[in-house]
């Protein structure tokens, strides 16, 4: 690797790592103006997420879907759109996945999860790629659209569940109608956590290759920087915008189908938890590498799992946690004008 | 009781459209104000809602809720000058600190307001023009907040103010073209930071309607979006405060529309009712934007328009 290429690399590295930890001290000092010690709540944050198999396995269970909805923000990034509509792909993905399960029963089992995860894709896909339409030829901003279309798609979620598609069963907790157990998806195997997790990383490597190391992806990225030299260079850029939109929906609307096929068993309310959020977080501080993904959403699947132990042992709100992630998401974006900027990794001039 | 039947449909639209629109009213003045001097803050849903948690925080702890509005205001100035402050760092891009803003707003609001989930604070009082009417339905629809009439002055003030006076004149050439206001020897950064505060301090008001007039409580479902539906309602205004008036009054209406058909006894489609104003904010996006031009009325340096 050139030396360029190296400072680029660790410069890329350096800055949103040093702001994560910028984020931790902050939170450490708000902790102590309200009377903790920040020490203790630093290691029950590592005790609830990253000290025990059981944490460990509560943190995979968590990072799951956050790599999913953060592919949701990360592809269409590529190409130049910054969207921020994951929740609403992952909610109908998930409704979607229920109501083929349930109206499969007794097919066998890997057909069902089939259809399931190609049911949670496509409407994903499809609903996340309106929105990169709307943009493309409508010229309608895609942050506002995507984010109005996640409140239409859970509108159109709470309607379906709490009215036709609703099992009269679920007194309650409104549902949707069991997938039963023989399409529920299983555990990764020698894990205790379910198949999300290897969905997850699989859809990122594929991610990862197919922008980084395809033309397809390279077209991509011009498009991204560039998208009147791309027009000019005669690539498609609608249909490239589209299918960036599309995929990452595709990745969001998984999310959603692993949430009821490996931990719901059917849809309800439970499954708008703000995976999808979360996952825009996840993606700017992995500034939108598929591959980087994957060590950010675990990181901040454990800081989220240690939110009901911070509960628990220090009786603070079960919005601790959001707070940490407001302040590291701020400081995130502010450390992005540092690049370029730090001497140290800059190539050194060649003297002519 | 008189028996309105249907005609309680659209007096309950109107009577909504006079309540609910007070929060949209307060948030796109402030976020027309921000977007006047060129720059966006999508992070107007968090001051929202950090305006609310504050405003029914005060106005319990010191017993009055004008207070209460105050603090509101207060708590999102500061969050807007936040927003200012982070934005001014080169290369860092407003729209994602937006969304910075609205996940950190709404998270620290919900982290301080845990303690006044249960305690009822003291809420505004109510201005009635029902009056003259006998029917109950009619002096209810009519029952308005004085946050509202202070919404409309504003609206007003701020038109006249972008036209006649000297700082209206800078905010809009800033927004217009940052190098012109250079070259006149003013200072763009110092500008945007203060409209945004100024932004923020609105829609921390407008936050606080919801937790001390309607509904009139604190819980962490308070605001649906409200904030973040201000945003497009202004590109839908075209920047102009008069006009944010009208759009929040059929904003207002949309989202009122649920529970009016309900208190007619159709409950059936209820999610998709309340679904109304954002389809109709995606609905009036598609029909009014192009890509073939920019919106006439845009401020040149607006990212979000280009």
């Amino acid at each position: 690797m050139s030396s360029a290429r190296l400072g680029s690399a660790l410069e890329s590295l350096t800055i949103p790592v040093g702001a994560l930890i910028g984020a931790m001290l902050l939170f450490g000092l708000f902790m102590l103006m309200l009377g903790q010690n920040p020490l203790e709540v630093y290691g029950l944050i590592y005790q609830g997420g990253f000290s025990s198999a059981f944490s460990w396995q509560n943190t995979l269970s968590r990072a799951a879907p956050l790599i999913l909805t953060a592919l949701c923000v990360a592809l269409p990034a590529q190409a130049g759109l910054m969207i921020i509509g994951s929740e609403g792909a992952l909610v109908l993905g998930g409704l979607t996945a229920a109501v083929i399960g349930h109206a499969m029963t007794g097919m066998p089992p890997i057909s069902v999860k089939i259809a399931m995860a190609l049911g949670g894709l496509l409407s994903g896909g499809l609903w996340i790629a309106a929105a990169g339409a709307l943009r493309q030829y409508r010229g309608i901003n895609e942050t506002i659209s995507s984010l109005l279309l996640t409140y239409i798609a859970i509108a159109l979620f709470n309607h379906m569940v709490e009215g036709p598609l609703r099992d009269p069963a679920s007194l309650n907790k409104p549902s949707t109608a069991p997938i039963g157990d023989a399409s529920m998806l299983g555990n990764f195997p020698g894990l205790d956590v379910h198949w999300g997790l290897g969905f997850g990383i699989i859809f990122c490597i594929a991610m990862y290759i197919l922008v980084k190391r395809t033309t397809w992806g390279f077209g991509l990225r011009i498009v991204g920087g560039n998208a009147r030299a791309a027009r000019l260079a005669g690539l498609p850029v609608g249909p490239l915008v589209l299918a960036a939109c599309f995929l990452g929906g595709a990745a969001s609307g998984l999310a959603g189908m692993v949430e009821v096929a490996a931990v719901h068993g059917n849809a309800n309310a439970s499954l708008m938890a703000g995976y999808g959020y979360a996952g825009i977080l996840v993606a700017f501080i992995a500034r939108q590498n598929p591959l980087a993904i994957i060590p950010v959403a675990i990181l901040l699947g454990g800081i989220s799992a240690s939110g009901g132990m911070l509960q628990r042992r220090l009786d603070l709100p079960d919005a601790t946690v959001l707070v940490l992630q407001g302040m590291a998401f701020l400081l995130v974006l502010a450390s992005e004008t540092l690049y370029g900027r730090i001497k140290l990794f800059k190539p050194r001039e060649v003297a002519a | 009781m008189t028996e309105l039947g249907w005609w309680g449909v659209p007096l309950g639209v109107l009577g909504g459209a006079l309540r609910v629109s007070t929060p949209f009213l307060f948030v796109s003045l402030g976020e027309c104000i921000t977007e006047k001097s060129g720059r966006i803050n999508l992070g107007l849903e968090g001051i929202l809602v950090m305006g609310a948690m504050a405003g029914y925080a005060v106005s319990y702890i010191t017993g009055n809720p004008w207070f209460g509005v105050l603090a509101a205001g207060i708590a999102g100035f500061f969050l807007g000058l936040l927003h200012g402050l982070i934005c001014n760092l080169p290369k860092v891009n407003d729209i994602a600190v937006g969304i910075g803003l609205m996940l950190f707003g709404t998270g620290f609001a919900f982290f301080l307001g845990k303690p006044y989930v249960q305690p009822k604070a003291p809420n505004l009082p109510s201005l009635s023009f029902g009056a003259w009417a006998d029917a109950p339905q009619v002096q209810a629809a009519l029952q308005v907040s004085p946050l509202f009439l202070i919404g409309i002055a504003l609206a007003l003030f701020l038109a006249w103010a972008f036209r006649n006076t000297r700082w209206g004149l800078v905010v809009r050439m800033v927004g217009d073209s940052s190098d012109a206001a250079r070259a006149m020897g003013y200072n763009v950064n110092v500008v945007r930071t203060l409209a945004t505060a100024a932004g923020g301090f609105l829609a921390g008001i407008g936050g606080s309607f919801l937790s001390l007039y309607y509904p009139g409580s604190w819980s962490e479902g308070l605001s649906s979006g409200q904030g973040l539906m201000a945003v497009a309602l202004v590109i839908f205004a075209r920047w102009n405060p008069v006009h944010c008036f009208y759009a929040a009054l059929l904003f207002g209406g949309a989202g009122s529309l649920g529970p009016a058909l309900q208190s007619v006894g159709i409950t059936s489609g209820y999610y998709l009712y309340n679904a109304a104003p954002y389809v109709l904010t995606l609905a009036i996006m598609i029909a009014t934007c192009s890509t073939r031009r920019t919106l006439a009325g845009a401020p040149g340096e607006l990212s979000i328009v280009r």
